[in-house]
């Protein structure tokens, strides 16, 4: 079983590795629209290869009012 | 379709469709690649019937507000489908509005009762003011065994064995409660009645037609205003097919035009500039040849429709794009904000016509469409028929705000007679949006006249719902515009809002302060937050009751701010 630390710095790697940032730049409590300039669809985009990763299924409404990679690590973790 | 003007409610329009096309199928409900559900025309009513009879059990009757909190699914359709059966209105709220909004706006509606799914009744229930919850009924789908639902009934379970009795509703009567903006202000709530939706369901059949067979693809949320006509009324009263997807995951919007040959869909600019970049990525990768011979084919589509759309041609010059939107594709609407030329012709240069549309929930849905005769990107089309535009007080070019007059415009904002006389003068309603009618009767828009912003997703946001996020901010007063009011832009594209901060005599405007500002803005969601700060350093002129001002303090930072003083935040 992954740690929630574990699991936050998959997110921040998958996300860095999705929009071609460096993963330096990104940290836990980034909110990811404003750091990487991103819209909701394009959020659901690294939704999905977040789910191919982790090997879930994530409903689009989970990512509803979240905005930061450590609450959406949290999301995930509680599906782990 | 049915022929509307035999029907007095909506309701009774929908009662009608289900005994004309009782083996068509009415609807479907996909969830990424997997169908949950579907139900011919029969099928849907008896789900529906079972639940009217539970409902009217439990006393909603004729005039009685509920209201449908859902993401987009086959639930909200069947309950909306009860609710009108027997003589409720209907209230669609935005299920990514917060706990405490929704809490907000079922207050202002007075709704009774309730049907929502079971993650969002959750967060209401963990909301602070749940205990003011005052609706008596609540139904929640997709509720887990074992879930504690806080006295609400499962809604697959709230089912009578009785027959419903049908309750007619006149034409005037009010057919849904439509909250077109306020959960920190003034709350707007539409009335709409049914002579408004069957007027405006007419006016847009008679342009783009639907019928049995017609597959429409729903990715828009049914309390989205377009959805609800062209996702649910439109269809349903045409004997048509309504395909709901549970996401908006580009892969299965792709896979869903292929596996249900969809003829129509309707999405937000955001949307539709999201599939543009995958097709020109798409065309971008092809090899040389390939692609030139891809750009030739386009030059000669884009010669060959120039007057009007021709599918046949189309599909045949360009197979492989269409094929990819399942071959049946007859066109796309887009609405709910404003969309760029460039993106609308190539579209259309493909074949693939979009109807550019503009609208607002006061006017009953859609103001003007382009009618694709020929396809103009750079207007948002004519009036719909039945439905009149006027420019008042146009400058030197023409442009004034748009106004308009039609049996589809709402019958007044709830509990709100004086922002109601405001709005509706004279039977003209006020837009607020800045346009000009061209030679040929379509209109163009030129940005807005009112103080708020509408996002590429559609939303329309007022700053006075945003402000009660910064409340407490330690500054001596604050106040949040868009920026293209402060402004004017004449562009309707990136808009964004701006707060204005007014420091205590002698206090900075400090890392700290910002830091705080910024903190709040993180708390709303993305689509509502504020791009930057205007320091301001006078005191802001105000009512006897202590408001601001909005229209005088916006004419002092006019006069004495550039906008490039806004600091991002």
């Amino acid at each position: 079983m992954k740690t929630i630390d574990h699991t936050t710095d998959e997110v921040l790697r998958l996300a860095a590795e999705h929009f071609k940032v460096q993963r330096e730049q990104l940290s836990p409590d980034d909110d990811f629209f404003k750091k990487l300039g991103i819209n909701s669809l394009q959020a659901l985009d690294l939704l999905t290869r977040i789910e191919q990763h982790f090997q879930i299924e994530l409903p689009d409404y989970e990512l509803q009012g979240v905005t930061d990679f450590r609450t959406l690590a949290q999301r995930i973790q509680s599906r782990l | 379709m049915l022929d509307l003007r035999q029907y007095n409610s909506l309701g009774e329009a929908l009662r009608a469709a289900l005994d004309r096309w009782p083996n068509e199928i009415c609807l479907i409900e996909a969830d990424r690649d997997r169908e949950n559900a579907r139900f011919t025309y029969r099928q849907f009513k008896d789900q529906a019937l079972p639940l009217a009879s539970a409902l009217q059990n439990a006393g909603l009757q004729d005039g009685t507000c509920a209201a449908i909190i859902m993401t987009n699914q086959s639930k909200w359709l069947i309950s909306a489908y009860a609710i009108f059966f027997c003589g409720g209105v209907l209230v669609p709220l935005d299920y990514k509005l917060t706990a405490a909004e929704q809490l907000q706006l079922l207050a202002h509606s007075h709704a009774e009762f309730l049907v929502i799914e079971y993650h969002l009744w959750r967060a209401i229930t963990q909301s602070e003011q749940f205990k003011h919850l005052a609706v008596r009924t609540v139904l929640v789908t997709e509720a887990p065994l074992n879930a504690d639902l806080h006295a609400a009934h499962r809604w697959q379970d709230f089912r009578a064995a009785t027959e419903p009795t049908f309750i007619p509703r006149k034409r005037n009567d009010p057919a849904c409660i439509v909250y077109s903006s306020g959960t920190g202000g003034r709350p707007k709530g539409c009335v709409l009645t049914h002579d408004n939706y069957l007027e405006q369901c007419v006016a847009l059949t008679s342009l783009y037609p639907f019928w049995p067979g017609v597959r429409y693809l729903s990715i828009l949320p049914t309390n989205h205003a377009i959805d609800f006509m062209v996702g649910f009324i439109g269809p349903f009263t045409c004997g048509a097919t309504v395909v709901h997807l549970r996401t908006l995951r580009p892969e299965f919007i792709r896979e869903a035009f292929t596996k249900y040959k969809i003829t129509y869909m309707a999405l937000v600019p955001m949307i539709l500039k999201n599939l543009e970049r995958g097709l020109r990525q798409r065309f971008a990768d092809l090899p040389p040849r390939k692609r030139k011979i891809l750009n030739a084919l386009i030059s000669t589509n884009r010669a060959l429709t120039r007057r009007r759309p021709h599918l046949k041609i189309s599909r045949a010059l360009l197979p492989q794009v269409h094929q990819a939107f399942g071959g049946e594709l007859r066109a796309l609407f887009v609405g709910g904000a404003f969309t760029e030329p460039e993106t609308l012709q190539f579209f259309y240069d493909l074949g693939i016509p979009v109807g550019n549309g503009y609208g607002c929930t006061e006017a009953g849905t859609v103001i003007t469409v382009n009618d694709l005769k020929p396809f103009r990107g750079d207007t948002v089309g004519k009036p719909l028929p039945g439905m009149e535009v006027k420019i008042t007080n146009p400058g030197a070019e023409g442009i004034g705000e748009v106004t308009v007059r039609s049996r589809t415009l709402m019958s007044h904002y709830l509990d709100d007679p004086e922002m109601t006389t405001e709005t509706i003068v004279n039977g003209w309603l006020h837009t607020g949006d800045l346009g000009r009618l061209d030679p040929s009767g379509h209109l163009q828009l030129f940005g807005r006249k009112k103080n708020m912003i509408v996002t590429e997703e559609g939303k329309n946001i007022y700053p006075e719902d945003v402000e009660t996020y910064f409340s407490g901010l330690p500054v001596k007063e604050f106040c949040v515009f868009a920026a293209n009011y402060l402004w004017p832009a004449h562009t309707m594209v990136g808009e964004q809002l701006i707060i204005v901060l007014h420091p205590e005599t002698g206090q900075e405007i400090t890392d700290a302060l910002v830091k705080e500002a910024a903190e709040r803005n993180r708390r709303l969601l993305n689509y509502k937050r504020i791009s930057g700060y205007l320091a301001w350093d006078r005191d802001f002129p105000l009512t006897a009751s202590l408001k601001i001002k909005r229209a005088e303090l916006a004419e002092q930072i006019r006069q004495n701010r550039e906008r490039s003083a806004v600091v991002p935040l």
